[in-house]
């Protein structure tokens, strides 16, 4: 199959699909809304489970219940809707249950807007659950690496036994791309469910998913392997792309949609002869700290974080860069998408830019 | 020598966690019996909720799931959609079905789901140590309710049952006992009832069990139990609020 004209969400829904779920579902909300209508008709179509749930606390726990007897399950949402689904999302960290969560962000606090957005890395990266648990967050910049994305996201979900969060804005939701589905993506070996509840008589022990170690160094012991489970993440899964690194006066740190026009940006800037490379991120948690670890930039005045918030993975940055050069930041928030003109602004007063 | 009765198949032998006098043990016995008699103890997934019966996962043999306080009919709709021949029923007491979890619970009737929801009612938060709950009855002293349930502060007992017999979804729906053997015996034929429903496809199933909860009501046992029978009973009353297919029964 060749290229398709496709919009993003359409394409979280077919790629869904292509990854072989069984089972979906979610809740209506606005900018993803496309994703349920997709899935209802495809899902139907492939004599698969699809369920529009009561409420996106529903929705979660429905995931958790199709995960816990063993079948490859998802939902997606947006900012509100994550935000109800975080009991859920840590019911499975604790259970260890594998799901894909796709995240399409809008504008916040609160009802906030329905426009484009990256108020969500703290909710993603964070989480509101309750205890030590971590997701795996992947943050693609395009449709096509949405599509390979989620077509990976439920093999390293059954892997490490872990949920994986897709987390892409509006802009992505709603734009559309050409694309190629049946691009191929890195396979890996899954181990078989043996762990699933779902009737004695298809194993020899029974089989019972459960968050809950009511002794504290027995429940320790849990938290201990969790942790050992997530530092094999940071090893093997920790993701970012360089563009454009060969002995930058500036770097620019951007995600998802922001790095798309900070790619923009630095064109206009090398017009000006200012020479600027980019870290994008790929996996949100693991954070790529090894990129900043491993920068080599003689020239190199500071970096740049830009986001579509305050600055909410500035902490993450600051943490990375670990003092070794000036940071600054640059972002808009409530759902405003900057246009590679003000990127390209906060470059050349980058100073006033700085984070004291 | 020939042996008349004993242990189900249907139970661990973990010993159960409940107090001296909780009926909780009578109705865990009733449904893990019931699995035994239908021949499902293999192909049955229990939903332990939030709770008393938090540790029903340890009790019933057969697989299980813990499920969030209040979700446990979303996850028996999440398991029970992917294993349709399978058994899956949940087990929640008030608090998590008719408090925090009444929107899971309508819905995944008014879905129509084809799972068994045995629904244990103690009019009381018996874990989290004796505060009110939503079936608590008017003028019922507890931990946060300390003058007494007053329907214009804390509104009055909800009627599950009279709630959920009118959703279409709903194939049975019977409020029972444990207050003395012959409610026992009744009960236990209503969870059977539940289980072959849902065996035949027939949907939605819930079996209210009015229970008893002696440590927090401050009653002995035994008066436990005559509470159950003088106070519980007139506002909740004891009968099958509805049976879809009662009149194909006859037919046949």
């Amino acid at each position: 199959m060749g290229k398709t004209l496709m919009k993003g969400n359409e394409a979280i829904a077919r790629a869904a699909i292509l990854s072989g779920i069984d089972a979906y579902f979610g809740y209506p909300i606005t900018p993803q809304n496309e994703i349920p209508e997709y899935l209802s008709k495809l899902m139907f179509e492939a004599g698969k489970v699809f369920v529009q749930a009561e409420s996106e606390v529903a929705a979660i726990n429905m995931v958790y219940g199709a995960a816990a007897a063993g079948f490859r399950t998802m939902t997606s949402s947006s900012s509100p809707g994550i935000a109800l689904k975080q009991e859920g999302i840590t019911y499975l960290c604790g259970a260890e249950l594998p799901a894909v969560v796709v995240s399409v962000m809008r504008g916040g606090p609160g009802l906030g807007s329905i426009t484009p957005s990256q108020g969500d890395y703290n909710q993603a990266t964070r989480g509101g659950g309750n205890g030590d648990y971590h997701v795996i967050v992947f943050a693609p910049e395009t449709i096509q690496e949405t599509i390979d994305i989620m077509k990976e996201a439920f093999d390293i979900a059954d892997y490490y036994r872990n949920p994986v969060m897709i987390l892409v804005d509006g802009m992505i939701g709603q734009m559309m791309e050409t694309v190629d589905l049946t691009k191929p993506v890195k396979k890996r070996f899954l181990p078989e469910k043996d762990w699933a509840a779902n009737g004695t008589s298809r194993h020899s022990k029974r089989n019972v998913v459960n968050s809950l170690y009511i002794e504290s160094d027995i429940l320790e012991a849990h938290n201990l392997a969790l942790k050992k489970k997530y530092d094999k993440v940071v090893i093997n899964d920790t993701r970012y792309e360089l563009i454009n690194m060969e002995d930058p006066d500036y770097v620019i740190v951007a995600f998802g949609t922001m790095s798309r026009i900070c790619r923009s940006a630095i064109e206009m800037l090398a017009e000006k002869k200012i020479r600027v490379g980019i870290i994008r991120p790929i996996s949100l948690w693991p954070f790529p700290n090894v990129a900043f670890e491993n920068l080599d930039a003689p020239h190199l005045k500071g970096i740049l974080d830009v986001e579509m918030n305050l600055g909410q993975m500035l902490t993450d940055v600051l943490v990375a860069n670990n003092g070794k050069y000036p940071v600054g930041f640059f972002g808009r928030a409530g759902g405003v998408v900057p246009e590679p003109e003000e990127v390209v602004d906060a470059i050349l007063h980058f100073k006033n830019r700085v984070v004291k | 020598m020939e042996i008349k009765y004993k242990k189900t198949k249907g139970l661990t032998d973990t010993p159960l966690s409940y107090c001296p006098g909780c009926t909780h043990g009578i109705v865990h016995k009733l449904v893990a019996e019931t699995l035994e008699e239908l021949g499902v103890l293999g192909t049955t997934v229990a939903i332990a909720s939030v709770g008393c019966s938090v540790f029903s996962y340890k009790f019933f043999n057969t697989d299980a799931v813990q499920a969030a306080h209040g979700r446990a009919c979303a996850v028996a709709t999440g398991i029970k959609r992917n294993l349709p021949d399978n058994i899956v029923f949940t087990y929640q007491g008030d608090g998590d079905l008719a408090s925090i979890g009444i929107a899971e619970t309508i819905h995944a009737a008014n879905r129509g789901e084809n799972f068994t929801v045995i629904f244990v009612n103690n009019a009381i938060y018996g874990m989290t140590g004796g505060q009110m709950a939503p079936t608590s009855l008017i003028g019922q002293v507890t931990t946060t309710s300390q003058s007494g349930r007053d329907a214009k502060l804390q509104g009055s007992p909800i009627h599950i049952c009279e709630m959920f017999s009118q959703i279409e979804g709903v194939a049975y729906l019977e409020r029972v006992s444990a207050f003395n053997p012959r409610q026992v015996r009744i009960a236990k034929a209503a969870i059977k009832k539940a289980f072959t429903y849902q065996m035949e496809k027939k949907g939605f199933t819930m079996i209210e069990v009015l229970s008893s909860c002696p440590v927090n009501w401050g009653k002995k046992p035994v008066d436990a139990l005559k509470w159950i029978e003088e106070a519980m009973v007139p506002v909740f009353p004891l009968k099958v609020f509805k049976d879809k297919y009662a009149e194909d029964e006859k037919n046949v």
